[in-house]
């Protein structure tokens, strides 16, 4: 997600200046995706720049307030309207390094697949312990943010149990170079003698 | 520290010789008040095992179970039924409700079977029954009610009087995913309250709800997680 769709969506609410968005960005995501007032301000001076927000008049304490243009409306109902796509999702740097545990020789990939599931369960119980002291009606939005994170959590934990049952059955190939066709071939022919 | 349940150097081995199969093969856990721990690892891996030996429904081949501090093996068959009726609560998948009796009858029966009067254990009951809001079903018979009520049922069974002991085994079952939850809330709720509690599941989701997490491997303990306290450092990685 960019912050950007973030930010038009809070001030489709009503206008704001920086630290209000601040506020109500990680309020709303139940700061779990915590903000510095530097990423407010350049994420702002982009939107103007694309014509989605206006900057309004100072207030007397100083303070820029913005508002959402039309322009800024449609970007953000476009946004609502889009599923986010898998390829847009950053790269899954666990899956990879397993796999390259399981060909890089002297890794013991059972080790690396129980330290991730010990860390993910750990997550797993903190997300857990904070949806059930947040129980109340306002809390919703904060306690679906959570749901997603221990959803995926538990994804993570399921895949990591696939993974080890899957080494059980596995027979070591760790530290052989790729294979080359003609050296496949070879094998083949040793293993019918 | 000594805890509600203790489980010291158990093993559990089934058969003999050549076709001996080692159930548990040196599981040391302490379970304080207070306390859940979720019970993880796959099929085979001793959890239910694990469970059975905790509750005193088994008896381990090596090594010693207490509960409060008395050791089940020491105790005669009277006494560990006993112990098991008025100190330990089972939840089980398949919940074992008694068709034939209402709500809170299934709830009371555990209670007379101890001495109880009937109407104490019916006022013990209703209480329970109260705890896991189930009180307007009381006198319903368990196939007038819901999968997710009846579970609330057993549970309320498991926890009536003074069980300082909850055993639970995959508790959810069969139950959609509010319903289950609303299960694991109230185990939680219990054990808050001063019970020790273990959760066998295979469900990482469901044992999110435990204090600490031990995985079972070929009938031994491989690891164990306690939740780090904050998780700023989980989510380092979010801002993009």
């Amino acid at each position: 997600m960019s912050i950007r769709h973030g930010l038009l969506a809070l001030l489709e609410r009503g206008q704001m200046y920086g630290y209000q968005l601040r506020a109500a960005f990680e309020e709303s995501t139940g700061s779990t995706w915590p903000l510095n007032i530097g990423q407010v301000y350049t994420t702002l001076a982009r939107l103007e720049r694309d014509g989605l927000v206006r900057p309004l008049p100072e207030n007397e304490s100083g303070q820029r307030p913005y508002e959402i243009t039309d322009a800024g409306r449609a970007d953000l109902a476009l946004w609502f309207a889009t599923p986010i796509s898998r390829a847009d999702r950053p790269r899954d740097e666990l899956s990879i390094k397993l796999a390259l545990a399981l060909t890089t020789p002297g890794v013991d990939v059972r080790t690396v697949v129980q330290t991730q599931r010990s860390a993910t369960m750990r997550a797993l119980q903190e997300f857990t312990r904070l949806k059930y002291t947040s129980d109340k009606p306002e809390d919703l939005p904060w306690r679906l943010v959570l749901d997603a994170m221990i959803f995926q959590a538990e994804a993570e934990v399921r895949w990591l149990d696939h993974c080890e049952t899957s080494l059980v059955r596995h027979r070591p190939t760790a530290g052989r170079p790729v294979a080359h066709p003609e050296a496949v071939d070879r094998a083949g022919d040793e293993a019918r003698r | 520290m000594s805890g509600v349940l203790e489980l010291r150097d158990v093993h559990r081995t089934h058969g003999a010789g050549e076709a001996a199969v080692h159930a548990l093969r040196g599981v040391s856990l302490t379970v304080a008040a207070g306390e859940l721990v979720a019970v993880m690892g796959p099929s085979g891996s001793g959890k239910s095992t694990l469970l059975a030996l905790a509750g005193g429904l088994d008896r381990p081949t090596g090594g010693e179970v207490l509960v409060e501090g008395e050791a089940l093996g020491g105790l005669p068959a009277r006494e560990l039924a006993r112990l098991r009726r008025r100190r330990i609560g089972y939840v089980f998948q398949d919940l074992n409700l008694l068709g034939s009796l209402t709500a809170v009858e299934n709830v009371a029966l555990p209670l007379e079977l101890d001495g109880t009067g009937v109407r104490a254990a019916r006022r013990l009951a209703l209480a329970a029954l109260r705890e896991v809001d189930v009180a307007g079903q009381a006198d319903r018979f368990p196939d007038q009610m819901s999968g997710g009520q009846q579970q609330r049922v057993a549970i309320a069974r498991a926890l009536v009087g003074e069980r300082r002991l909850v055993l639970a085994d995959e508790p959810t079952g069969a139950l959609d995913s509010q319903a289950g939850e609303a299960v694991l809330h109230l185990l939680r709720r219990r054990v808050d309250d001063g019970a020790a509690g273990v959760l066998v599941t295979h469900e990482a989701r469901h044992a999110g709800w435990a204090d600490r997490v031990v995985f079972l491997r070929d009938g031994v303990l491989v690891d164990s997680t306690a939740p780090l306290v904050g998780i700023e450092h989980l989510l380092s990685g979010s801002e993009r």
